[in-house]
């Protein structure tokens, strides 16, 4: 269990009286990438969400490095969970990294700013080591040159990888990446997933919701076809995208393929 | 600025009356707006010429009042009173509002009960209140809550003056006001802002001081300052309670030497200088923080190069 990056088990949640995740099982390993493809309301990125307690569930467990994340072992019973102190879910985020698909980059702060707040304000790292620290993250995403460039003043190409260099900025074991490319014009989605094919090669363990089938098909270790809440099929990409065992599956990758 | 203007002009772009612009524009002419403007002066030089000339209208009182020392004193006051009770006013407002969203049923009943109360009763009855609070509470003391040992004991009545009385009155009036200006403000924030924080690990208080209030300013700013300008003239009504602020102290004088019209517009006189030093404020600190305001000119020139930085969109 504890070679494992992440592990879930049954995870449900429920928003209203619709259920979203109908009890998901999970397991990623060490610079594994793993693609989750679905249609939209399949509960992709509510899943992705639940990994780093931004969203809380109903029932189920999910642990990331061993350690279980957003609740804690209440009382003798072993079945019931309680929510982690704040402090405790904030200690566990900093190591969990996420792109969303809107970037959500800090528009009042300069690129450099906005992947020096994470290291600055949480880590307590000096101002200096920090500055140095994003420079290198910003030429590693191929955007030294545009430290101090407000977000409005990017593309949104851009935009996304300084958010992804932001999230790498606290060193995550872990990266979440929601949808990165669904935001963006046509012409600027290589770039991203430029950044992020890079960032797979280099060993980061990776969970990338996406609709590119085409980076999920060369990326990915394993890829995950959702459908209404559940894990429909999961596999080789070579193998699930070329034979793919379950007709919903097939129904999928025919009108997207 | 304008380096940029002949760069693009140089890119290629015609300028106006160029030799050979046969497709001319001109605008549309407006009799009508002439006529309005005939009508106007002739109506604002005829209001004037009947107060100028009013024989009742002492200028030489006027004239002879607005530097006078007790007014002036007035008039510190009353600047005191408005930053004073503004500055108090947005702290109790800020918190107000985070309570007010918070996770918390008991904070937000609270929240909601302050506002409630202090927006739902009138200030001149809060003023009067506050200055009459001995007749409540004849003794302040720190101690033991009910009838426990006490270790300090003050009267009431040193301890709460005309101008003590007045700051507690607009502050906590005011709190309430801005509370509802800074809620509108925080809530105009896009949540995936407060997700991004999170997702960095950043605790609440950071994400509200370092990302949600400052993109909030831009709301708050405008609200803001018609607070602060109103709040000028409203302290006017601490003239009730003593409050030796400029209306207090023209009323006092006119009581004395019947000149109640002349000070009057002493009074209005420097409520307009302070109006007007306020407005201009307000217009310089929303431009820096409203980058919608930039002129729809600059903007496009500053898209024309990306990756330029302009003044505009960096401030």
């Amino acid at each position: 269990m504890t070679d494992l990056v992440l592990r879930a088990r049954g995870v449900r949640k429920k928003f209203g009286d619709i259920e979203v995740l109908r009890g998901i099982d999970l397991e990623v390993r060490p610079g594994e990438v793993l693609c989750v493809i679905g249609p939209s309301g399949s509960g992709k990125s509510t899943l992705l969400r639940c990994f780093n307690h931004l969203e809380r569930i109903d029932a189920g467990r999910i642990w990331v490095n061993g350690e279980l994340i957003g609740y804690e072992q209440h009382g003798a019973s072993e079945g019931t969970l309680r929510e982690r102190r704040p402090r405790d879910v904030r200690r566990q985020r900093e190591r969990i990294g996420m792109v969303f698909q809107r970037f959500h980059l800090f528009p009042h702060r300069t690129a450099v700013q906005n992947v020096m707040e994470g290291p600055v304000t949480v880590k307590g790292l000096k101002w200096a080591h920090a500055q140095r620290q994003a420079s290198e993250l910003l030429d590693r995403v191929g955007l030294a040159d545009r430290a101090d460039h407000y977000p409005a003043q990017l593309s949104g190409g851009q935009q996304q990888r300084v958010a992804i260099a932001r999230a790498l900025a606290m060193e995550p074991t872990l990266m979440l990446f929601d949808e990165p490319t669904s935001a963006l014009d046509p012409e600027l989605v290589g770039e991203v997933l430029g950044v992020m094919r890079d960032l797979a090669r280099s060993g980061m363990t990776m969970i990338v919701v996406t609709h590119e089938m085409g980076f999920a098909r060369e990326v990915a270790d394993r890829v995950i076809f959702m459908d209404e809440g559940a894990v429909v099929e999961a596999g080789r990409p070579d193998e699930l995208f070329t034979q793919p065992r379950h007709e919903r599956t097939q129904a999928f990758l025919s009108t997207v393929l | 600025m304008n380096t940029e203007t002949t760069d693009v002009s140089k890119a290629g772009v015609v300028e106006p009356g160029g030799g050979e612009l046969a497709l001319r524009v001109t605008r549309r002419p407006r009799p009508g707006r002439w006529v309005a403007v005939a009508l106007a002066t002739l109506f604002t030089v005829w209001l004037a010429y009947t107060v100028i000339i009013n024989p009742n209208l002492h200028w030489d009182v006027i004239a002879e009042y607005q530097f006078d020392g007790v007014i002036l004193n007035g008039l510190w006051v009353t600047v005191q009173l408005t930053l004073i009770s503004m500055v108090v006013g947005i702290v109790i407002g800020v918190v107000i509002a985070v309570m007010q969203l918070s996770e918390s049923p008991v904070l937000r009943i609270i929240a909601s009960a302050y506002t409630w109360f202090f927006r739902g009763t009138p200030l001149l009855v809060q003023l009067i209140f506050w200055f009459n609070l001995a007749l409540l509470f004849p003794v302040i003391s720190i101690g033991i809550p009910f009838d426990g040992p006490k270790l300090i004991e003050w009267q009431t009545n040193m301890v709460i003056t005309g101008f003590v009385a007045a700051l507690l009155g607009l502050s906590i009036n005011e709190g309430a006001y801005m509370a509802e200006i800074v809620r509108a403000g925080i809530q105009s924030v896009d949540p995936g802002q407060r997700e991004a924080g999170e997702s960095i690990g950043m605790s609440n208080r950071k994400i509200l001081t370092r990302i949600i209030l400052p993109q909030a300013m831009r709301v708050i700013i405008p609200p803001f300052g018609n607070q602060f300008i109103s709040m000028l003239k409203t302290t006017s009504l601490v003239s009730v309670i003593a409050g030796a602020d400029l209306m207090t102290v023209s009323q006092h004088l006119y009581l004395a030497n019947f000149e109640v019209i002349a000070l009057l517009m002493v009074a209005s006189i420097w409520y307009l200088v302070l109006t007007t030093v306020a407005s201009v404020a307000q217009h310089f600190i929303e431009r820096r923080y409203n980058p919608g305001t930039t002129p729809v000119r600059r903007r496009v020139l500053a898209n024309l190069r990306p990756g330029h930085t302009t003044k505009g969109a960096a401030a």
